[in-house]
């Protein structure tokens, strides 16, 4: 069948480096003597370890489990003794430690036993997506979103197409067209599993034509059996970002899928090659997800090549393999237009991990000042105006940065590649993106704040009301308690005051009639005047 | 002439009408700016901007008695977003009501606590919880730093501690300090 393949705007035709990690056949590395889980591998919560320090684990087994309804399990990726569960170097663009659960591995590599489905034809979608649940896999192709997520879709939603990602657009990376080649089979398994876990009815497996072999090996695979007739195999032009999945979608299928939207909404879901290998293990090996390939590539390493990593190795177990490296190299997780700088070598493989590439450290160019050519915008593939949201990002003015949609970018790359004043473009975008989310993440703290401060006055207001009605209630209890003998109390005041009344009156008729003042002489008289002056006088004395 | 007269008294009547209608049905309870301004400030309720809380702050800051730099905990992004409300120039971060520092939440030293509730009493967003003579802690994911509780504590068993950085939280850093230039 003959696909017409549509253009995405922009890109760039980089150079690939692919053929020298290609020259070599895939390697097996030796065990290492430690392995390091770190407990947040995906897109989403970190997991939760289910084993102890000093607990025995085999090859499979379980040692974290989802800590939430986004994220995915972990498995040990050999056999030996939990460590440790402390804070280690992760591989991550902050270098920053997180918890990681860590085993000493014991070298007999013993694996646990595990549940083989290999009628998978006949199962539920439900039972496949649990299957691939269990096994913790993710997307391979650098993301690490959950994939059992991806696959769930809304009941009722149609989808129509699978669309494997074989891309591998980035320059050096070659870990997938190694795995296409070598496991053409698993691959077709693990899209035919996937088809049936999505009820596709078709799958499109784009790659990019660098890579003939890793074509011919499907193509090859493709003919042998008769019940893969749903699978088509297409070669698309090698533009960088192919590789991004709205890119890969608009070639396969014409679609654009604006950032709002996902690519179920037109009925299409799409995995990576290297997940669906995974998928393919889990279901008919029973085995989760605890190795991948790697490509170590770059002008500072001697005979680059893929290699076959259990999943937790130490990247420095991996240079190892290389002696005779130059100390002055910076080491880049990822390519060289996607990918990150690592310092500590301590750090692991995990799941995401497509490529360490060692490259002979060269200083930067200097920022210069953009001198508005527009090749930024020439090349975006997402079609944004890059020169605008540097402006905005640079003057951290984010509600406008937003106006210019900063979170369609795929962060390609390609803008920066481009700019002749070497302005990290994307630095910038990633600073906005970030500072922008960390926002959003106070603002809900501070609107929670305010709810419980608002909750707080109210509940003081009604403490203070509460009160002083328990005080009225207490003193109206009170004097209804005494209300009883009311008449009582009446009767009794009112005895008093009339006893205080009838001695007022004796007193009064006392002090206005005193009986023996009658016909009093003048002299007398003149007696008693004196004496009552002379009372004044001493009632005045003593106030 | 009359007419004209006539016809300008009828308009006048009736826009008079719909005015005074307008007034009535569309009247805006409170200060719609206030709950704008209050929406920009961090709710800590630290009180570092001198006014008791940050909806009074908000409030004086709508009437003009307050200046938009008083808010040592939202630092320069809050600034910006109320210069940009309200439409005034930004201004650098006022020195005198304290530095913009990294985000901290406090700790209760539990070994140490008496259980006097002073602290429970003097947080604004109710995120210590104990009884009197019990052990009190401290709700780490709702304290906003507002460090209120530590001036009431006889024993001084209320300690400051940064909130530490995660997977979650971290933020690519700005380019240009990263290269070390200053193009700010």
């Amino acid at each position: 069948m003959m696909q017409h393949l549509n253009k995405f705007f922009g890109g760039l035709r980089l150079d690939g480096h692919k053929s020298e990690s290609m020259r070599q056949p895939l390697k097996t590395l030796p065990l290492s003597k430690q392995l390091i889980f770190p407990l947040n591998q995906h897109i989403g919560l970190p997991a939760e370890p289910v084993v102890n320090i000093d607990d025995t684990v085999l090859k499979g087994q379980l040692i974290a489990s989802p800590g939430g309804s986004v994220s995915a399990a972990i498995h040990a990726s050999s056999s030996g003794k939990v460590i440790a569960i402390e804070e280690r170097p992760i591989t991550h663009p902050s270098g920053m430690r997180a918890a990681c659960i860590v085993i000493e591995t014991d070298g007999n590599d013993q694996s646990i036993e595990s549940n083989v489905i290999s009628a998978y034809q006949d199962c539920d979608p439900s039972t496949l997506r649990d299957v691939i649940r269990d096994a913790g896999i993710v997307g391979l192709g650098g993301a690490g979103f959950p994939t059992f997520i991806k696959l769930n879709t809304s009941p009722g939603k149609i989808i129509e197409t699978l669309i494997l990602n074989g891309a591998e657009c980035e320059p050096y990376i070659t870990c997938d067209a190694m795995l296409m080649q070598t496991r053409a089979e698993s691959v077709l398994r693990g899209a035919d599993i996937l088809c049936q876990a999505i009820q596709a009815k078709q799958c499109l497996i784009g790659i990019e034509d660098n890579k003939p072999e890793a074509i011919n090996a499907l193509k090859k695979a493709l003919t042998e059996h008769t019940f893969y007739h749903h699978i088509n195999i297409i070669s698309v032009p090698t533009i960088y970002p192919t590789g991004g999945e709205r890119q890969l979608i608009k070639i396969l299928t014409g679609h654009e899928i604006s950032a709002k939207q996902r690519p179920t909404n037109a009925g299409l879901v799409c995995q990576n090659v290297g997940t669906a290998v995974a998928v393919a293990d889990a279901v008919l090996k029973g085995q989760a997800l605890i190795e991948r390939i790697v490509t170590v590539t770059g002008d500072a390493i001697k005979r680059p090549a893929n290699w076959l990593v259990p999943l937790g190795t130490p990247i420095q177990h991996l240079l190892a393999q290389y002696d005779g490296r130059g100390d002055n190299n910076d080491i880049i997780i990822g390519g060289p237009m996607m990918g990150f700088v690592i310092d500590d070598i301590q750090a692991p493989i995990i799941k995401t991990t497509n490529c360490l590439l060692v490259l002979a450290h060269k200083n930067k160019f200097p920022e210069m000042p953009c001198i508005r050519c527009g090749e930024c915008a020439h090349v975006c593939p997402a079609q944004l105006l890059p020169q605008q949201l540097y402006w905005h990002a640079r003057a951290k003015d984010f509600d406008k940065i937003q106006d210019y949609n900063l979170f369609d970018c795929i962060e390609c790359g390609c803008c920066t590649y481009v700019c002749p004043s070497h302005i990290p473009l994307v630095q910038y975008y990633r600073f906005a993106k970030t500072e922008i989310w960390n926002q959003e993440q106070d603002k809900q703290k501070s609107d929670r704040a305010r709810e419980r401060h608002e909750f707080n006055l109210y509940r003081l207001e009604r403490k203070k009301r509460d009160d002083e009605e328990r005080r009225r209630k207490k003193k109206e209890l009170l004097n209804r308690a005494q209300g009883k003998t009311e008449s009582e109390a009446d009767s009794k005041k009112a005895a008093i005051e009339a006893a205080l009344a009838r001695a007022k009156a004796k007193k009064d008729s006392l002090a206005t009639s005193p009986k023996n003042v009658d016909h009093l002489t003048p002299e007398q008289q003149k007696q008693i005047d004196e004496a009552e002056a002379r009372r004044h006088q001493q009632k005045k004395d003593n106030t | 002439m009359l007419t004209a007269v006539i016809v300008l008294l009828v308009l006048a009547v009736i826009f008079g009408l719909i005015l005074g209608f307008a007034a009535i049905r569309f009247k805006v309870e409170g200060d719609p700016v206030v709950d704008m301004i209050d929406a920009l400030l961090p709710q800590t309720q630290c009180g570092q901007c001198t006014y008791p809380g940050c909806r009074p702050y908000a409030e004086a800051i709508s009437k003009g008695e307050a200046e938009i730099n008083q808010c040592p905990p939202g630092g320069e992004a809050t600034i910006l977003a109320l210069a940009d409300l309200l439409g005034r120039d930004p201004l650098p971060l006022n020195e005198e009501h304290g530095e913009h520092g990294g985000k901290t939440v406090v700790h209760i030293i539990e070994a140490d606590c008496i259980g006097c509730t002073l602290c429970i009493q003097a947080c604004p967003v109710d995120a210590i919880v104990g009884a009197a003579k019990q052990m009190h802690t401290v709700i780490d994911d709702e304290c906003t730093g507002c460090d209120l509780c530590i001036p009431p504590c006889p024993v001084d068993c209320i300690v400051v501690v940064p909130v530490k950085e995660d997977l979650q939280t971290w933020k690519w850093p700005y380019p240009a300090d990263a290269s070390g230039e200053n193009n700010s």
